[in-house]
């Protein structure tokens, strides 16, 4: 019923060359609960991609399946041409970080950082010279000597990055990586997790329930709920062009509406008469309107485009740069609704609660699902 | 919308997928399996010949219920069942609100020489049994200091095993209720303080229903331990009938092994009952606890630390009087007669009478068991918890490690000369060693062994086992590497533990020893029967001094450790 196409095809088609980990039909279940239910997913080589979802959507299960860790119940998993899906983990070719850091607390950082390097058998001076550019790598060229104890969380996390890259892995798998940092250290190593990255074109998964996470960091972010995919898509499709009513709920605000599908490419809500920019919709038919809050234009001067609706400020949140504006429609059997207006704004036109405008809900910006 | 993998019809499920094994999973699973194997073949197939030999007559014919209905047709022997209980009941009413007051002392108030009082009560831990019913015996015996006290009444029976017991069982008690106090979460009280709750009843609404399931635990072990002690009752019960003799007259006087057989059985079920009640009790004693409780930390109260503080100087004193008076008398020359000091009782009683080397046996057996014991036992904790698959064996073998607690060690004992002697066993060729002692005495302090490496390993991050496999090491470097190190101070624990209970053990050990291998507490039970008081004071001695040394070596060799190799442990506390 989308009116926007799927980027990513997700039937069960071969790997195509871009294609790193094609992961198909994975299905898992613990007793009765359906863990995940017929996965099917691409990862083009150097993408980042995120898993997003709220607990218990099956997310982490995905990655610890792909990690071989965890055991699918059916389903195949190729990476980089090569089939794993029965390869136990230590065949596997990947490098995880989990969100306890899961550092050895009783080697230095040094030697955390060496440990898949010795068992390789590689040169003393090649490790040393690996450690250092490492080390380097992820800004704590001087703590070699340290132990994990003695390093702040983020500092902990950046040393798995570096453990997890040492043997430089086809694939890196982050598992809420930034869950456990306090907020600004979150943001901060967000950043520099994705431009290492980026650097390293390494390809990465990367599991989080934090939508502003996955908007900032992900190439493309596969939306999960129940054991099942609701969305595939970049950041900007994800949030402008849900393609669910579960994602768009689950990423960013939205104000959702009510309606009946009338012809003529308009809907009614209550009294009101909208326009929608879909047509072909059988009239009589119940919809739902999403609607984003920075979408709501709010006019209080008068100088209102045609079609503008008169309502009501209910109340006016202050939340820093934006505030939260609740608007009372006029008319009969009507949500409320909430826009996001930048500061200056609200202080340039006054608005205030109680205060009478007209508003326009832009036909565009309205997604009509089912 | 929904994605094109939901609207796929629910296709019927494939042949559960298994992954490959890699060489590295098989060998951690056939050492599961191996554990598994080890302790059916030390555990439960001695127990399952106990259950045999009961409903069999001497010639090993099947007579059902009939060895039951003969011992509980005679007097004697019922009344044993019924003296067990009430004497072990007793001991249990009484340690427990002993040991109580006390860890309420060392937790509550402000006193003076907390760890002083702290390591004398628990100085009967270092001691067998019979040390303390030895030196009640010089107490309050025929020729005892303090016989009037009794008023009458002998020492020798019901009173003596009650004393002796309670000298026993109070440092265990107390190292349960300590921890159950410690564990409480100092912010409830800072809760009740801001609501103004009066004292009494911050005790009553806090610190009781927090300590509560600590003092069912305690209450359970005390009792268990009473009921399984023999030499205690065998030094100074006297007459005085308890199921624990009752195996050993039948085994040892009337080789009559399927009527101890039936005792055995009789014996195992307050202890396998009272094992029960703990074992449900010790998940909620865990579940109340939460890993961001504050501890707490007491205030100055001048009353009610001196009154504290004044009980346990009382309790210590007289716990170091029991232990006082058996080191005393090994270091004179006739009680009450001559107490010029003397070591003859070394010289002459142990060294000339050659019974010394059974010392130097129980040496040995505490050092194999300290050490194959720490090994299997950590070993197979960290199979189990750390390993992935197997599920059925490792639920196999997580019963069998908690099943040992639930065995008196007399029965563990019988069970083995029942299964190992049996002349169709292959390996009865073990029977009578130094091999079976160390083994019975590994499988007898299994348990507790066990929940101390269960509670290291669980407190390691659970994906150093992950982490490694995606780093491409073998679980087993990682083992040594990572999992070893850090949990060291656990594992120095455990091999500490079981020597100081090797070195003391008899009840395991009684049926198994041979002229060759006798142990420290048997030559001192049998030193004892022969009259040589001195002599079994001295071996007794010995015994404390020897675990004295092993826990003042694993306290400089656990600080060491901290200081030196654990570098990381410190970094992380400062």
């Amino acid at each position: 019923m989308s009116l926007h196409c799927r980027p990513v095809n997700v039937s069960h088609s071969s790997p195509t060359e871009q294609t790193f980990l094609h992961v198909a039909g994975i299905t898992k279940r613990f007793g009765k609960f359906e863990a995940l239910r017929e996965i099917d997913l691409d990862v083009g080589r150097g993408e980042l991609v995120v898993f997003l979802g709220p607990s218990g959507c099956g997310k982490t299960t995905l990655l610890r399946i792909i990690a071989g860790l965890e055991t699918q119940d059916a389903g195949t998993i190729v990476q980089d041409g090569r089939d794993v899906s029965r390869l136990p983990a230590i065949k596997r070719d990947y490098g995880i970080v989990f969100q306890s850091y899961a550092l050895f607390p009783n080697l230095t950082i040094h030697d955390n950082v060496a440990y898949g390097l010795v068992n390789r058998r590689q040169g003393r001076k090649l490790i040393e010279s690996r450690v250092r550019e490492l080390l380097m790598l992820v800004g704590l060229p001087d703590s070699g000597a340290k132990y994990p104890g003695q390093m702040s969380g983020g500092q902990q996390q950046r040393i798995a990055l570096a453990r997890a890259l040492a043997t430089s892995p086809g694939l890196l798998l982050l598992d809420e990586p930034l869950s456990a940092l306090d907020a600004i250290e979150r943001v901060r190593l967000r950043g520099e997790i994705r431009a290492l990255q980026q650097r390293l074109a390494v390809t990465t998964v990367m599991v989080t329930h934090d939508q502003e996470e996955a908007l900032s960091m992900a190439d493309r972010i596969v939306v999960m709920n129940a054991g099942r995919i609701e969305q595939v898509g970049t950041p900007r499709e994800i949030y402008s062009a849900p393609g669910t009513p579960f994602v768009a709920d689950f990423v960013g605000k939205i104000n959702m509406l009510t309606a009946i599908a009338e012809s003529g490419g308009r809907c009614r809500v209550g009294s009101l008469s909208l326009a929608i920019a879909k047509s072909g919709l059988v009239p009589g038919t119940a919809i739902r309107l999403y609607l984003r809050p920075e979408e709501i234009g709010i006019h209080a001067n008068g100088a209102a485009p045609a079609g503008a609706l008169p309502a009501r400020i209910a109340k006016v949140e202050f939340l820093g740069a934006f505030c939260l504006v609740g608007l009372e429609l006029a008319g009969d059997d009507v949500p409320v609704l909430v826009a996001n207006v930048p500061r200056q704004v609200v202080d340039g036109a006054g608005l205030a609660s109680g205060l009478n405008v007209r508003i326009s809900l832009p036909p565009e910006a309205m997604r009509v699902l089912g | 919308m929904p994605t094109s993998a939901s609207t796929l019809p629910a296709v019927p499920m494939p042949a559960r997928l298994t992954l490959r094994a890699h060489w590295q999973d098989r060998l951690a699973q056939g050492l599961l399996l191996a554990s598994c194997v080890a302790l059916a073949l030390f555990l439960l197939a001695p127990l399952a010949m106990i259950l045999i030999k009961s409903v069999q007559d001497k010639d090993g014919v099947f007579v059902g219920l009939q060895q039951f209905r003969e011992y509980l047709a005679t007097p004697a022997l019922k009344e044993s069942i019924w003296n067990t209980l009430w004497v072990s009941t007793s001991v249990t009413l009484i340690v427990v609100p002993l040991a109580f007051v006390y860890a309420y002392a060392l937790t509550r108030s402000c006193m003076r020489g907390k760890g002083a009082l702290r390591v004398i009560a628990l100085t009967p831990i270092l001691a067998p049994s019979l040390l303390s019913a030895i030196s009640f015996i010089q107490w309050f015996g025929t020729q005892g200091l303090l016989k009037f006290m009794l008023g009458g009444a002998s020492i020798y029976g019901p009173i003596g095993i009650i004393m002796s017991a309670v000298y026993a069982t109070f440092p265990h008690a107390l190292m349960i209720v300590l921890t159950a106090l410690l564990l409480s979460d100092g912010r409830l009280y800072e809760v009740a303080e801001s609501l103004r709750t009066p004292t009494w009843r911050k005790f009553f609404t806090i610190t009781l229903p927090g300590a509560k399931y600590g003092l069912v635990s305690a209450a359970m072990v005390v009792f268990s331990y009473t009921v399984s002690d023999f030499g205690i009752p065998k030094v100074i019960g006297g007459n005085f009938n308890i199921l624990a003799i009752d195996i050993f007259k039948q085994v040892i006087g009337q080789q009559n092994f399927n009527k101890g057989a039936v005792v055995g059985l009789i014996l195992l079920l307050p202890v396998l009952l009272a094992f029960i009640v703990d074992w449900s009790m010790q998940g909620r004693l865990h579940a109340q606890f939460s890993a961001r409780a504050v501890p707490y930390v007491p205030k100055r109260s001048p009353w009610f630390d001196t009154s504290m503080f004044a009980y346990c100087c009382i309790v210590s004193l007289l716990l170091l009087l029991v232990l006082g008076m058996a080191i005393y008398t090994s270091f004179i020359k006739l009680w009450p007669y001559d107490k010029s000091f003397s070591l003859r009782h070394y010289t002459y009683g142990l060294i000339d009478a050659g019974v010394i080397s059974s010392f130097f046996n129980s040496l040995e057996m505490a050092l194999y068991v300290a050490l194959f014991g720490t090994i299997f036992i950590f070993g197979v904790a960290y199979l189990l918890e750390k390993t992935r698959g197997m599920p059925l064996a490792k639920s196999a073998l997580r019963l069998l490690a908690a099943m040992p607690m639930a065995v008196p060690g007399m029965v563990l004992g019988l069970g083995y000369i029942l299964f190992f002697n049996h002349p169709d066993n292959p390996l009865n060729g073990m029977y009578h060693t130094m091999t079976i002692l160390v083994l019975a005495t590994i499988v007898h302090y299994y348990t507790s062994s066990h929940l101390t490496a269960v509670t290291a390993l669980k407190a390691l991050d659970n994906e150093f086992e992950a982490v490694s496999a995606s780093l491409k090491v073998p679980f087993y470097k990682t083992f040594f590497r990572v999992t070893v190190p850090v949990c060291l101070p656990a594992i120095l624990d455990i091999g500490r533990y079981l020597f100081v209970n090797a070195m003391v053990t008899i009840s395991a050990v009684v049926f198994l020893y041979s002229p060759t291998t006798q142990l420290a507490a048997v030559a001192i039970l049998n030193m004892d029967e022969a009259g040589e008081v001195g002599a079994a004071a001295a071996m007794a001695t010995l015994i404390v001094v020897s675990s004295t040394l092993v826990c003042v070596a694993y306290a400089l060799l656990t600080r060491f450790l901290l200081t030196r190799t654990q570098q990381w442990r410190v970094a992380h506390a400062s």
